[in-house]
């Protein structure tokens, strides 16, 4: 079975995101740039399914610009296959990228796609049911255990009030929470290994796909800042101020 | 110009998350109707269709919605939803999981976690893990959103008196199978509808500890939350994780309790009223949003609080 993984380039983590100061976006001038912690999440799955015989091929793909490709070598060096670049510099919203990816699916035919739940800079957990809706696939979201058998794979998925398992008919599309499972990091061998890989790349005209805008950007703030508040020295004072000052107690 | 709300419930009772929906939709401003598609679920449509506000409640009541696997319900949401001009459900997982899967079949973007309408096409939503607020324009015919419960005040659950109508509409995509759930049982409230919270983090040390912070979230009449360390360690489960991608909370008063207060945890609770840190570490970030900072050991501050309550 082929395992099909996705990667996005976001903004590194660690690191506070500041507003241009003309209100049209954030500004990711020299700002590090890394994998997707979710998508980090995917990767690892996909080549434990491989590892453990269950994949036989994990493909890994990442949309938007040039720069992606370390991405895509990254996750190449923690042990995926073979990767493929949908090169655009334009703003790719989720729908947009479900189209693509379903193009891509539609050449690749896996048995089971992995993708992060969400990315972390637009912070908007879509792409992975909007693909599952295009591709008529069955969706197993927000996992934190999978379980492939014969045809089926078995979900457990992180909900509100706990957890739930679905069982889905292959080839399915499978969103990872935080609690999947604790991605390695790649050795020094792998990444020397990953740069000969084969990384293809692609165009959102080579797959037929037109990008268009759903939405738009009128206008970036920060929020609202809190006020500076003030340290107690005692538990004492502490319940004295939420008492007679916060009233919230 | 309708609206359709998505219903968030399990089959026997109306969820509070469907009531700050139910607000937004009427800051937009048009009929709004819930659809509650589930089994047995007649209980739920009566409370939907008792909502202030509503207009018409729909009540797809079928086997093949029982569990609200997205693969179904998804089908009859894109299917009502070409006569609305705007579909909205809460924020909630559910929502999370059905709301995209309808957007696609409509081929229409989905705007995620909005928390504030500024006209019928335009909302602000929180990127960048609640650094940046975007303020969102759509430029489709048919707006498909998740409304961010702590953005908006929960609808009168009491004084309105919709009509119920049955849809029967049935899709059973038949690619998906619910297999079992292990749902949290507790006597406190649930976290996004708490008006006090006391959360624990890595700090803690281990699960049991926790025990010091329910003793205290018991007096306070608090829900009990964590952090995402907390939850990976084991030491609670994970719907009780607050965080950019856990439970958004907003509450009277969060207590964080051993936490140091990363970019990602803060995303959850920032927005709550007071905020008090008990941390031993007084570079702590969490300090940064705290009204009321304690620098001290949290396993002598916390029985003392405890006491002194
Ligand atoms: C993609 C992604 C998503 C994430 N999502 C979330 C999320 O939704 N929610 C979330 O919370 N995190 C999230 N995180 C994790 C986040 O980055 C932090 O790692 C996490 O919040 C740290 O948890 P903590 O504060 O409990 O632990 P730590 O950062 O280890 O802090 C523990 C604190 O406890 C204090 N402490 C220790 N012992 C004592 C004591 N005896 N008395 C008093 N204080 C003590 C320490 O001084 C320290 O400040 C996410 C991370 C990633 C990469």
């Amino acid at each position: 079975m082929k395992v099909l993984v996705t990667v996005k380039r976001v903004i590194d983590y660690n690191v506070k995101v500041r507003v241009k100061s003309d209100n049209s976006d954030v500004d990711l001038n020299n700002v590090k740039m890394a994998m997707n912690p979710f998508c980090e999440i995917a990767v690892e799955e996909a080549v434990r399914l491989k590892e453990a015989g269950v994949a036989s091929e994990v493909v890994v793909v990442s949309l938007g610009p040039q720069a992606a490709q370390e991405q895509l070598r990254t996750a190449l060096a923690l042990g995926a296959d073979r990767g493929i670049l949908v090169q655009s510099d334009e703003n790719l919203e989720s729908l947009t990228v479900a189209k693509l990816l379903a193009k891509v699916i539609g050449e690749e035919q896996p048995g089971l796609v992995i993708m992060g739940k969400q990315a972390i800079d637009t912070d908007n957990n879509q792409t992975g049911q909007m693909l599952a809706a295009l591709t008529g696939m069955p969706q197993g979201t927000f996992a934190s255990e999978v379980k492939v058998s014969g045809d089926k794979v078995q979900v457990t998925r992180e909900v509100d009030g706990g957890l739930q398992t679905v069982e889905l008919t292959m080839p399915a599309i499978v969103t990872t929470d935080l609690r999947l499972n604790e991605p390695r990091y790649a050795s020094l061998p792998n990444i020397m290994k990953a740069k000969r890989k084969p990384l293809e790349t692609k165009t959102p005209e080579d797959l037929g796909v037109a990008v268009k805008a759903h939405t738009q950007l009128l206008k970036v703030e920060p929020p609202a800042q809190r006020q500076a508040g003030i340290k107690v020295a005692s538990v004492e004072e502490l319940v004295d101020k939420l008492k007679n000052e916060a009233k919230v107690i | 110009m309708a609206i359709l709300i998505i219903a968030e419930h399990d089959n026997q009772s109306l969820k509070g998350a469907t009531l700050n929906a139910v607000t937004a939709a009427t800051q937009i401003g048009g009929d709004v109707h819930i659809l509650v598609a589930g089994a047995g679920c007649q209980a739920v449509a009566d409370a939907a269709s008792a909502v202030a506000g509503v207009s018409k409640v729909l009540l797809a009541d079928n086997a093949a919605y029982e569990h609200q696997l997205a693969e179904n319900v998804s089908l009859l949401v894109a299917e009502l939803g070409t006569d609305y001009s705007h579909v909205i459900a809460p924020a909630t997982t559910a929502g999370k999981n059905l709301m995209p899967r309808v957007a696609a079949l409509l081929d229409v973007a989905q705007l995620s976690d909005v928390i504030r309408v500024d006209s019928e096409d335009t909302f602000a939503r929180p990127i960048y893990a609640g650094n940046a607020i975007a303020t969102v324009k759509s430029l489709d015919a048919i707006k498909v959103i998740t409304i961010r419960g702590t953005g908006f005040d929960a609808a009168a659950a009491e004084g309105g008196s919709a009509v119920i109508e049955a849809v029967t509409a049935v899709h059973d995509a038949g690619i998906s199978t619910f297999i079992g759930e292990e749902m949290a049982k507790s006597d406190r409230p649930e976290l996004t509808a708490a008006s006090v919270i006391v959360s624990g983090g890595r700090g803690m040390g281990n699960g049991e500890n926790f025990a010091l912070l329910e003793s205290l979230a018991d007096k306070l009449g608090a829900a009990v939350g964590a952090s995402r360390a907390a939850v990976d360690a084991g030491f609670v489960p994970n719907d009780m994780q607050v965080g950019q991608t856990g439970k958004i909370v907003a509450p009277d008063l969060y207590i964080a309790v051993g936490i140091s207060g990363a970019i990602q945890h803060l995303a959850g609770m920032k927005d709550s009223k007071v905020i008090v840190a008990i941390n031993k570490d007084e570079e702590a970030p969490i300090f940064s949003v705290a009204d009321y900072g304690l620098v001290a050991d949290l396993f002598d501050a916390v029985p003392e609080l405890d006491g002194k309550l």
